[in-house]
């Protein structure tokens, strides 16, 4: 007989897994009572839980196939969830969140910490469960991992009561895979649509691909590179769809939309057929809706999830299905052609419209930090980004010449997440280099788990591009609202070397470009965390930008 | 435009499914008109019927975003199906004894019944289309509607054969079929169309 706690935990180990990021409070000490008994899971205490739905969710991104776990306790533990499991929710993310939750007795009292959390959380969690009887442990924790992980991936959440923590029961493992008429498997793309998306592309003059994140849950690159080289056709990818492709390849274009590169967007405009694959063609993508492709004769939409299909633009012919499945079998189907005209009219707006930035200060540019740091990544290394100009900065110079992971808040943009992100990407992945690029305004959100990089080590090289300010909102109300700067200004943000010194954290800072090469090689020979601060250009923008409200040929470029 | 659609909905019966449908349908921006939820003779599946004012193409994204909803087993949408779509009313009317004969004429008129007699009032009950109660409504309105309720539309789609037959869902870990829609019968499905 075990307790309810043990059986969590021991549930835990059968679903694969070794790291739980938490917290403890009131409500979860059972589980914290028994987590020392069990070594086979290492427990990493955040000191914020929402640092630590974060770090579940940089873990899962980081090492796909895997589900992240955080801890938390009722109430106030729970409710600091929120934040992580709407960014987990949005981008598609595995995580399975065990709260603990006041006693079922309690239940309704207001009690001291309880807090309706499967209320608060239904619309940002994929599914939820509060945990009535001793007896349903075992299943619920498998049938969690089981939602989290499988089909359009997402967080999941279950409201432990303590009660149910101490009450014991035998330990049965179901030994049989987790079967719920409500929850099919996804469906196998159909044969037929997929005969006619190889027409199509038989037939097209201006071929086009996106890519967005589906392709990067499903590991498709390799599909999604097969068709390309088959049939020639240039690929774009979405804001989260970055490292699906090759930067370099010859059939590479880059980032679309808003702030997308301008010859992806003319691409995309100009395109007779148009393959989206695992995107939800949000408004980043789009910017104005009626601007996006409107010479398109053939849209064909790929995604795992039904709804959505046609709820942003509506394909002429959709599948429904797992990426990977659905490109290895079009790929059967497709023949080597080569449209000569299109691709050379690509290469013509590629020589036109460059990925580039002007530098008229003669102060430290962001890119000129972010080549440095992209040329020591040998293709290899895994990279966050946190929200605003540094995350489209490292979006765009992102340059590997095969796929790799590019891990941010697309969906949600939250400010404050690669920081804790980063560090669960680092230990789901311990040979990996690990940069994490911030900007000072997001990086101060969560810079509490410093002390737990520090504590456990996590070798991680975070690099502040510091502005002084909220740059993109700035930018934002320099070109947008009348140019009036409000509520932006960030001259009174810590010095970052005396505060990784307050925290045991090496730090080094400059503003001048001679010392950013080395400074990366002294952080990259550091076994540790470090953290670089870098004084680039306050008044350094990101382009191209498409202005808010316009369309997506009338981007505006660096002058 | 925006219309009335009639969406069946067979969910698993467990805590806290209502809210997670009300929730999405308020999520979305939808709006709910009519909402009703009851046992079905499965005792682990509960109907609910749910008539939502949306355009038509809002109406696929609800039922999608719906089906979505791990609790959810299957939607459908039958408006315009021939259905039988029926709600009930409760009415307590003002009913002195000496002016009750107007009253119970109307009332059989729209095939009603007198469910409870008091001193000065009366509990009426019809059922019908919503269209039905409506006007039944407004007929008695001049003789002092004292108090009212409505349950809601409850709705199956005529004819021998079951909508939806809960064989006919995969289960995880059978082989997948190809596209085995959860969403039965929606008008307008966007996929081919242009
Ligand atoms: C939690 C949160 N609050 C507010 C915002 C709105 N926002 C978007 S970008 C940005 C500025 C970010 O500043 P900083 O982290 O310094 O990055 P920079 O743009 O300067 O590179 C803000 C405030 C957000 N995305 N997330
Ligand atoms: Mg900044």
């Amino acid at each position: 007989m075990l307790t309810g706690a043990q059986i969590a935990l021991e549930s835990l180990i059968r679903e694969g897994v070794d790291t739980i990021f938490g917290y403890p409070g009131g409500a979860n000490l059972w589980l914290y009572r028994y987590l020392p008994d069990y070594p086979a899971l290492h427990h990493v205490l955040v000191r914020h839980e929402q640092g630590g739905a974060h770090a579940a969710d940089g873990y899962a991104r980081s090492k796909r196939g895997s589900v992240g776990v955080v801890f938390a306790t009722s109430g106030p533990g729970a409710l600091n969830l929120v934040t992580g499991l709407a960014t987990a929710y949005m981008d598609s993310v595995p995580v399975v969140a065990i709260t603990g939750q006041v006693p079922s007795t309690a239940i309704g009292t207001d009690s001291f910490q309880e807090s309706d959390v499967i209320g608060s959380t239904m619309s940002v969690v994929k599914h939820s469960y509060l945990i009535t009887r001793v007896e349903d442990i075992a299943p619920t924790i498998q049938e969690a991992f089981h939602i989290a992980r499988t089909g359009r991936p997402g967080p999941v959440l279950i409201d432990f009561p303590k009660d149910l923590q101490a009450a014991v029961s035998a330990f049965n493992y179901p030994d049989t895979p987790v079967r719920r008429r409500s929850y099919p498997a996804p469906p196998r793309p159909d044969p037929a649509k997929l005969r006619q998306i190889a027409e199509l592309i038989k037939g097209a003059k201006r071929p086009v691909i996106l890519a967005g994140r589906g392709v990067l849950i499903a590991r498709a690159e390799e599909e999604l590179a097969e068709l390309a080289h088959q049939a020639h056709i240039p690929v774009g990818w979405t804001l989260l769809g970055t490292g699906a492709f090759p930067v370099t390849d010859p059939m590479a274009l880059q980032m679309v939309g808003f702030m997308g590169a301008g010859y992806t967007n003319k691409a995309v405009c100009e395109a007779d057929v148009l393959i989206m694959v695992g995107m939800r063609c949000d408004d980043r993508v789009t910017t104005r809706l009626d601007s996006f492709a409107p010479r398109v004769e053939h849209l064909v939409h790929i995604d795992i999830d039904p709804a959505e299909i046609g709820k942003n633009v509506i394909p002429h012919v959709s599948v429904v299905a797992d990426a990977k499945v659905a490109l290895r079998e079009l790929n059967l189907l497709v023949e080597p052609k080569r449209e000569h005209q299109w691709l050379t009219q690509i290469d013509q707006w590629k020589e036109e419209h460059p990925v580039r930035f002007t530098n008229h200060t003669g102060l430290l540019q962001p890119q000129q930090v972010l080549e440095e740091m992209y040329a020591r990544c040998e293709d290899e290394a895994i990279v966050l980004a946190d929200v605003g100009q540094n995350q489209i900065w490292a979006a765009l110079w992102f340059s590997y010449r095969k796929p790799g992971l590019f891990l941010n808040s697309g969906g949600t943009g939250t400010m404050g997440y690669a920081f804790p992100a980063s560090m669960g990407a680092k230990l789901a992945n311990p040979h990996k280099t690990v940069f994490c690029v911030t900007g000072e305004g997001g990086f101060v959100m969560n810079m509490q788990e410093m002390a737990t990089m520090v504590e456990n080590n996590i070798d991680v090289n975070v690099i502040i591009l510091n502005n002084s300010s909220l740059g993109m909102v700035r930018q934002f109300q320099d070109d947008f609202y009348d140019g009036v700067r409000s509520a932006v200004d960030l001259t009174f943000t810590p010095d970052f070397v005396k505060l990784g010194d307050a925290f045991g954290m090496k730090a080094m800072s400059t503003d001048r470009l001679e010392d950013v090469g080395r400074m990366l090689d002294e952080a990259m020979a550091h076994k540790g965390p470090v953290l670089l601060n870098f004084n680039i250009d306050p008044d350094a923008n990101v382009y191209p930008i498409v202005p808010l409200g316009k369309g997506m040929l009338d981007f505006v470029e660096a002058s | 435009m925006t219309e009335s659609r009639l969406l069946s909905v067979l969910v698993d019966n467990k805590p806290g499914v209502l809210q997670r449908v009300a929730s999405m349908i308020r999520r979305r921006g939808f709006n709910i008109d009519s909402l009703s939820v009851g046992p079905t003779d499965d005792d682990t599946i509960s109907r609910m019927t749910i008539t939502v004012h949306v355009g038509r193409q809002q109406a696929e994204q609800a039922t999608k975003q719906l089906a979505k909803l791990i609790d959810v087993i299957t939607i459908d949408d039958i408006t315009g199906l021939r259905n039988v779509a029926h709600e009930l009313v409760l009415v307590r009317m003002h009913a002195p004894p000496g002016e009750r004969t107007e009253l119970l004429n109307l009332v059989d008129i729209f095939r009603g019944r007198i469910v409870d007699v008091a001193a000065s009032s009366v509990i009426i009950e019809v059922t019908g289309s919503a269209e039905k109660i409506d006007n039944f409504i407004e007929l008695m309105r001049p003789y002092g509607i004292k108090e009212l309720a409505r349950s809601g539309v409850v709705a199956l789609v005529r004819g021998d054969q079951a909508r939806i037959r809960l064989m006919d869902f995969a289960i995880d870990g059978d082989e997948p079929q190809t596209e085995p829609s959860r969403v039965a019968g929606v008008a307008g499905d966007t996929t081919g169309a242009v």
